[in-house]
């Protein structure tokens, strides 16, 4: 038995404490946004907010997280895809195949609201999610847009 | 009775039509043509009229697009109806796409004709019928209005859908005349005119992708992701030796375990566990004892392998060569000789979304859900597999988590999916391959190695030139068939004589191109850009250590040999132009250029990059040129450049799937390292359009990275790199 705070509204779920935090936000949640790409914390797929900081929720064991911990995935990142982030990733048309996009969306959005004008360096050591379509040029320039953007705003 | 346009009705007989199981190329073969007939609007329920095939049209003049190639992020959709929508001349705004099923498609004789995505096909085999399907629609729905209005139709005038008679001063709009429209007989596709491709408006404009939306709050839902009443979930473990066999397996461990339903074998050689869960699924299938009987593979290793591929090196018999002057003499009588041996090892595809496939057996009904580059090979893997007639079968389209080749029509996943699901008739199965799974069960890319030859004269040019490719055949294992007496050209792929698809471009007086096929028990595939890969680090490669040898600039030298070949010529050209090929470098920073041809196109990069007195490798800059003759989408073509240098270079800093007690041993990434975000260098794409052919864009770049990095590392260390990855060389 877990209590999860996820996307402001709280869930009382049946599952084993060792369960990644993944498996239950895709599974017992119900919310697939939020990707499995490798379960060790490598490839960055499964990135959600965990009190506004970036998580690998593949390695994190339910048990391990306490009903306070207020847990954002990508669905609950904004209404209407109307993040910075999500619109500079539209406007650069950024995805390709689209799967690990909500992961590098998650870690960019964080990444902004620690660091609102980040550097190319900035950016190099916090993106370190797995593409293999290769985006990520256009992720560096999207990031770089949604700072723009947030900056002006 | 019909109305005809133009020319008669076109033809809907003469369809061949073949279902077979081919484990490999793909299930479905036939002969195909009228490829827009009109017929049943398939999409009753959302008020679209169906022009033909291609194009439907709502009575708010939305535009419904037909697509039938897969997408796996290589922007095929878009592009796909960018030649449609240009021939239609409707308002792309209003443009939306439908996926066609395969099963949808059998139901109506198979009209849509051939549904598999790979060898940067997708376009470039679609683009004919397409634009006739838009220019056909577009004739009918001004057919329609000059019907209405009584007035000939050559009065008539349409922009974005909007159609004027300027005489009468009216107008109409393309989703008031659809139904009318659909009742026409279908023009002669013979008869259609197309437009002048130098006269797009919407197809060759930097169109952004149709499909980006719901990539970006979590919403799009893959086949990983489908969720049906009832599912079960599944977790496999196949024998970690290609070839062996499950002995046996101690369900008494894992029973009592929560929410595990069962345990099966699929076949002799895998053993899954059905649970509610995938998660637990998974977790009871880790803690499941299983023996194994590992087989004979089980003594390989990457030494037994390196050493059976060494000896196809200097072998007496050969699977295919390509031959004129005398190069062995040449080389042999030639004052200055150069020879290297390189190799690159296994790769796997390493898609994101890893393997997986969701089944639902019932009495008279399959249906199947599975990320697929063939989909109509999966609905008859599905059909075969569950026996159900692949008439009541349907395989739903629903868009990959990447492919790069893996996900072809060998449908393995979609095979177990299947078996699986037989011991549950009604019950949804999905079926998950863990990331470790998915690294110990590709169809990897073939290793292989190769000894490079070369004469030069007194005056450093090329007069002879051998060289002996060793390692495994993709065809051996997945298309016996292409190997015409034990002949395997597709291994000397972007070697070949003939002009058009992948040919060689330089010419060489004496040249001698061999291939030894070296066969080891791990299964090979398609790799993004297949066997120009390793073909193009060999040739290029050697040819900068020709050229060094000769004293001679890499470019120069590289021109020489050129012109016969001037498209390749051209491309190399604008990239040495736009790379800045002789130009002042900053302090420690140093270019490499490579050119190479697959997949009907032309490539050529140049790599900028430095080497740390630590022998710390950064590159820099990339700068691609790529000549794809027509292109549709300059933007998308762009963002497949960019990826083809992330895999690319991936592969070329870090790509290697080792094999110990012939098993693989490379897991997951912490050891089968991907390049990050910070490795990947600026990339610049220069699009060469010459107008006058089809060529393809998601797999020709690839082949020029690899040799481009390593020829700037030769050029910052002045020591050549012969094997691959760069993980494991020292490079000062």
């Amino acid at each position: 038995m877990a209590k999860l705070n996820i996307n402001g509204k709280v869930h009382d779920v049946e599952v084993e404490p060792d369960t990644p935090l993944l498996w239950v936000i895709r599974e017992q949640i119900g919310l697939t946004g939020t990707k499995y790409g490798c379960g060790v914390a490598q490839c960055g797929a499964c990135s959600v907010h965990i009190d506004g900081t970036v998580q690998r929720s593949c390695s994190i064991r339910v048990g391990d997280v306490r009903a306070t911990d207020k847990i954002v995935t990508i669905e609950g990142l904004s209404p209407n895809a109307s993040h910075p982030v999500q619109k500079a990733w539209a406007t650069v048309d950024v995805p390709q195949c689209g799967y690990c996009q909500s992961g590098q969306i998650m870690a960019a959005a964080a990444l902004l609201a620690k660091t609102p004008k980040p550097t190319d360096k900035d950016i190099d050591e916090a993106m370190t999610n797995i593409c293999r379509c290769g985006t990520y040029q256009r992720i560096r320039t999207a990031v770089h847009t949604a700072a723009n953007e947030t900056s002006r705003t | 009775m019909k109305k005809i346009i133009r020319g008669t009705a076109a033809t809907l007989s003469r369809r061949t039509f073949i279902v077979g199981s081919a484990a490999a190329g793909g299930g479905l073969a036939l002969g195909f043509n009228a490829p827009f007939a009109a017929g049943p609007a398939l999409a009753q329920g959302n008020a679209a009229t169906e022009v033909n095939i291609w194009v439907a049209i709502k009575p708010d003049d939305a535009c419904v697009i037909r697509v039938v190639r897969s997408e796996m992020g290589q922007g095929t959709h878009t592009g796909l109806a960018q030649l449609v929508a240009e021939e239609l001349e409707c308002d792309w705004s209003k443009v939306t796409l439908e996926q066609i099923g395969p099963g949808a498609s059998l139901a109506r004789k198979r009209v849509w004709g051939d549904m598999s995505t790979g060898g940067s096909r997708g376009i470039r085999t679609s683009q004919d019928y397409l634009r006739r399907g838009g220019a056909a629609a577009r004739m009918m729905l001004l057919q329609a209005a000059a019907d209405e209005w009584k007035v000939p139709v050559a009065e008539l005038t349409v922009t974005d859908g909007v159609i004027k008679h300027a005489a009468s001063n009216r107008s109409t709009s393309y989703g008031k005349v659809a139904a009318a429209a659909a009742k026409l007989e279908p023009p002669d596709p013979k008869t259609i005119k197309l437009k002048d491709p130098k006269s797009w408006k919407v197809a060759g404009k930097p169109m952004k992708r149709l499909d980006t939306a719901d990539k970006l709050d979590g919403s799009k839902v893959y086949a990983i992701d489908v969720k049906l009443p009832g599912m079960l979930c599944a977790a496999i473990k196949d024998c970690p030796v290609f070839g062996g066999k499950v002995k046996s397996y101690d369900e008494a461990k894992i029973a009592g375990r929560p929410g595990v339903r069962k345990v099966v074998k699929v076949g002799d050689t895998a053993v899954v566990v059905v649970a509610d869960t995938w998660w637990r699924a998974k977790s009871a299938l880790d803690a499941l004892p299983i023996v194994w009987d590992e087989g004979a593979g089980a003594s390989a290793s990457d030494a037994t392998i390196a050493a059976h591929l060494k000896e196809g090196l200097t072998s007496a018999e050969t699977n295919g060569d390509r031959k004129n002057g005398d190069a062995l003499k040449a080389i042999a009588d030639a004052p200055k000789k150069v020879e290297a041996v390189y190799s690159t090892p296994f790769l796997s595809h390493a898609c994101m979304e890893p393997m997986n496939a969701t089944v639902r057996l019932s009495a008279d009904k399959a249906e199947v859900w599975a990320p697929s580059q063939n989909i109509e090979a999966t609905l008859a893997a599905l059909s075969e597999v569950s026996g159900v007639p692949i008439g009541k079968c349907e395989a739903h389209r629903i868009d990959l988590g990447g492919g790069f080749g893996r996900r072809g029509g060998t449908q393995d996943y979609t095979r177990q999916a299947t078996e699986i699901a037989k011991q549950f008739p009604d019950v949804p199965i999905k079926l998950i391959w863990s990331r470790e799974e998915d690294q110990a069960h590709d169809f990897f890319r073939p290793i292989s190695q190769c000894k490079m030859s070369a004469g030069l004269d007194a005056d450093g040019n090329l007069t002879g030139l051998h060289v002996r490719v060793s390692g495994q055949s993709i065809n051996a294992l997945l298309n016996p068939g292409g190997i015409v007496g034990g002949k395997d050209q597709r291994q000397l792929q972007g070697f070949w004589e003939a002009a058009g698809d992948a040919q060689l471009g330089y010419t060489v007086p004496n040249l001698l191109i061999e291939y030894a096929m070296r066969n080891t028990h791990v299964p090979v595939g398609p790799w993004r850009g297949v066997n120009t890969n390793q073909n193009g680090v060999y040739m290029e490669c050697f040819i900068e250590e020709v050229a060094r040898a000769a004293g001679k600039d890499s470019l120069e030298f590289r021109r020489a040999l050129m012109s016969k070949h001037p498209k390749h010529l051209a491309v190399l050209n604008a990239a040495a132009e736009k790379g800045d090929w002789g130009k002042p470098l900053p302090p420690g920073v140093h270019r490499g250029i490579a050119q190479f041809m697959g997949y009907g196109s032309y490539s050529a990069a140049v790599a900028e990059v430095s080497v740390s007195p630590q022998g710390k490798l950064k590159v820099h800059r990339m700068v691609l040129a790529l000549d794809c003759g027509h292109a549709v989408n300059p933007g998308q073509i762009a963002a497949q450049v960019e990826g083809s240098v992330a895999y690319g270079l991936s592969a070329t800093l870090y790509g290697e799937c080792k094999v110990k007690d012939g098993r693989m041993v490379d897991l997951n990434f912490d050891t089968y390292e991907i390049m990050r975000l910070a490795e990947m260098p600026k990339v610049e794409t220069v699009v060469v359009p010459s107008y006058d052919f089809w060529g393809g864009v998601g797999e020709p770049t690839i082949c020029v990275v690899a040799p481009a990095v390593l020829n700037a590392i030769y050029a910052a260390t002045g020591k050549p790199v012969r094997s691959l990855p760069l993980k494991n060389i020292k490079l000062v």
